[in-house]
């Protein structure tokens, strides 16, 4: 997802018995659904955890602009212009929102910030994917926000409370990021040729890399196993891709476009699609900087912030001599 | 023990500790609507009190969700601490009688 | 009221708000997802939007007032360069992020003045699209005046690059004065000010923002003319609108 394979402790979950006071304590609170709050106690692992994980989401927030924005100046009308550059605006206040929730964890924004540009830290996949026709904004809304939300909403719930907050507002701003997107392949799906075209090749490019969002199977993962025990990770990743293949074939259909996947089949045994995995050698690949687009999004974000640092500097230095005029009036 | 806390989080962790050029955290309250009180909505970072605000106008109230805002720079928040959460909450448990509900008037009686 | 009046007038008016507003609004939108700190980058995202919102507002009523059912779009995306009538000042590129806000305030301080003269006009349209735009603009210009002067009174660094984009920008702020035949046309209907008449206010509260800035204002800067006349525009407008036009140009009469 967002966060993709979040390392925690690579120990498993302890037993009851191999808990400290203070760890059962911690455990009964969340298995209670009592929200954890900044200052209360909690395991350091737990608190290391959250922090790669809501960070690594505030990333992907971040450089989630960068796709999308690369067709602001080229949207189509004005109307399409506004509601893009809304949506695209929306996910830096989502990367905020979350490095606020991270910063409640004794972290600075500029340290994650530091940590993304030196490849410390990661953000999804998805992102080192270009968008080349003009459909890509509608398959990326319809898609990839569709997959953000599957996992976004059940988070909602997640036991620490300033990180449930931040997912609370997020689900609220993105219930139009998805249909704007939908909105876009339905008049590309009903237009001309080339419009049809344009739409069915963003999703011929969209449609591994959205399921490989969620990750690969952690079904046998301990660290999986711990996040899930510590409420920090709700879903499976494959009961969410399920879920996702599940609710995106039918709009598939409505369009009357076609899932690249022929051996995507409805299993009336199961109740679900059966469909084939993404290639993981691909992700694995992307996620260790290969990607179409790696080096162009890391280049961006490092430019931004280099080309930055003399506005934020000054702006702040401004302030500190106004405070200073005003101590001494 | 004392049962106040400087502040409403943990202290940064960082192994360097240069001086800090990052613009300062402030913690946002934002009025919905005429009549309610503020509420933390969430927290920005500026350089100034008065940059604060703007930034909230901008970064809180995107979908018109307020008509004023409080900014507090996040180190002047008191906070009170967890581990004394039992002594500070708990006697106020016990005292079931300042709630209406404690009370059984008849439905004769009627509104009360 | 507009029966009265000179048309081709009021419409050369209208697309000259309108294309400020638009290219403007376009060259604001370039930042998203690139600005030093996500704070700002979420404020000029909204002054772009406000400032499209305000382009379709005015569009829309150029092309009614055009009358050869043509929308706000067809003008935005389908006239060539010479057809433009925005001043130079809003097509000039982003330079730095002081550049850009130096920029922004130079338009801003002048469109507080224009839009409060508009909210008085003779059109009710104009007056309606006046009132909201100018609630938009007070917002804007306080904002863009508060990042100059804590530019200009921040570093060193900082100063010189302000003072370096006020150099460069300043010859392109005396053409959002310049009066014409279109303009007596608006000043004797009523419409809209003679754009000379603004310039000792602006004068006056520029003078004020840059002083707090500690930034000199060039003496006797030179002024660079013909982009509301669309008689000369600077080449950085054939570019945006190669960027900005591509899909419709490239499809044409798709629904999008």
């Amino acid at each position: 997802m967002y966060a993709q394979m979040v390392k925690s402790t690579g120990k498993g979950v302890k037993t009851r018995e191999e808990m400290s006071e203070d760890e059962r304590a911690f455990q009964d609170k969340i298995d209670a659904d009592t929200k954890i709050e900044p200052r209360d106690w909690m395991p350091e692992e737990y608190r290391k955890t959250l922090v790669r994980q809501i960070g690594q989401h505030a990333h992907s927030e971040i450089v989630g602009q960068l796709p999308e924005g690369n067709w602001i100046t080229r949207a189509p009308t004005l109307e399409r212009k506004m509601i893009l550059l809304a949506k695209v605006q929306d996910e830096a206040g989502h990367g905020l929102y979350l490095y606020c929730a991270a910063e409640t964890l004794g972290v600075s924004r500029d340290d994650l910030t530091e940590d993304l540009l030196s490849g410390k830290m990661k953000y999804s996949s998805i992102f080192n994917y270009p968008t080349l026709n003009w459909a890509d904004i509608g398959a990326v809304g319809w898609l990839v926000d569709g997959a953000a939300i599957m996992n976004q909403v059940p988070l909602q719930r997640t036991s620490y409370g300033p990180y449930s907050r931040a997912m609370i507002r997020i689900c609220k701003e993105e219930s139009f990021h998805q249909r704007q997107g939908y909105d876009i392949m339905m008049k590309m799906a009903q237009g001309s040729p080339e419009q049809k075209r344009m739409a069915q090749d963003a999703l011929d490019r969209f449609w591994y890399p959205s399921l490989m969002m969620f990750g690969p199977s952690d079904k046998d993962s301990v660290h999986s196993a711990q996040s899930m025990a510590w409420k920090i990770k709700i879903n499976t990743n494959d009961e969410l891709r399920q879920k996702f293949v599940d609710q995106t074939v039918p709009q598939a259909e409505y369009l009357g476009l076609s899932i690249p996947d022929p051996d995507l089949t409805w299993n009336e045994e199961t109740g679900h699609y059966d469909f084939t995995e993404p290639n993981w050698q691909e992700f694995f690949d992307v996620i260790k900087g290969n990607g179409p687009c790696n080096t162009e999004r890391m280049n961006d974000r490092t430019r931004a912030w280099e080309d930055g640092r003399w506005v934020r500097e000054g702006l702040m230095a401004h302030a500190r001599k106004k405070a200073a005029r005003t101590a001494a009036e | 023990m004392s049962s106040v806390s400087p502040s409403a989080y943990p202290d940064t962790e960082s192994e360097k500790k240069p001086e800090r050029k990052e613009w300062p955290l402030w913690e946002i309250f934002i009025r919905g609507q005429h009549g309610m009180s503020h509420r933390h909505v969430g927290s920005l970072h500026a350089p100034d009190a008065e940059m604060a605000i703007k930034n909230a106008r901008d970064v809180y109230t995107r979908r018109n969700e307020g008509v004023s805002i409080w900014a507090v720079e996040s180190r002047h928040i008191a906070a009170t601490v967890p581990s004394e959460k039992g002594p500070l909450f708990e006697p106020s448990e016990s005292k079931v009688y300042r709630h209406p509900t404690f009370f059984d008037i008849p439905d004769e009686v009627g509104q009360m | 009221m507009t029966e009265t009046i000179d048309k081709t007038a009021l419409l050369q008016f209208l697309l000259r708000m309108g294309d400020n507003t638009l290219i403007l609004g376009h060259r604001v939108s370039e930042w998203c997802g690139h600005s030093p700190v996500l704070e700002e980058d979420i404020a000029l995202a909204n002054t772009a939007l406000d400032l499209i919102g305000q382009t379709q507002l005015w569009l829309d009523y150029a092309a009614e007032v055009q009358g050869e059912g043509r929308t706000a779009d067809d003008l935005a995306f389908l006239r060539d360069a010479w057809d433009f009538r925005n001043v130079l000042l809003v097509e000039l590129p982003n330079g730095d992020f002081g550049q850009t806000l130096m920029r922004q305030f130079l338009y801003d301080a002048w469109a507080s003045i224009m839009l409060g003269r508009l909210q008085k006009s003779a059109d009710e349209r104009v007056r309606e699209i006046a009132e909201k735009a100018a609630k938009e603009n007070a917002y804007h210009v306080e904002r863009s005046a508060d990042t100059v002067v804590g530019l200009g009174d921040g570093t060193e660094e900082s100063h010189a690059r302000m003072q370096a984009a006020l150099d460069y920008l300043y010859p392109y702020v005396g053409e959002l004065f310049e009066s014409d035949a279109t303009d007596a046309a608006m000043a004797e209907a009523g419409i809209a000010p003679d754009p000379a008449s603004l310039r000792a206010e602006y004068d006056a509260f520029v003078g004020r923002v840059m002083a707090e800035a500690t930034l000199t204002i060039p003496e006797k800067a030179y002024v660079h003319r013909g982009g509301r006349s669309g008689t000369m525009h600077t080449e950085h407008l054939g570019h945006l609108l190669c960027t900005m036009q591509w899909l419709q140009r490239a499809y044409p009469g798709c629904q999008w």
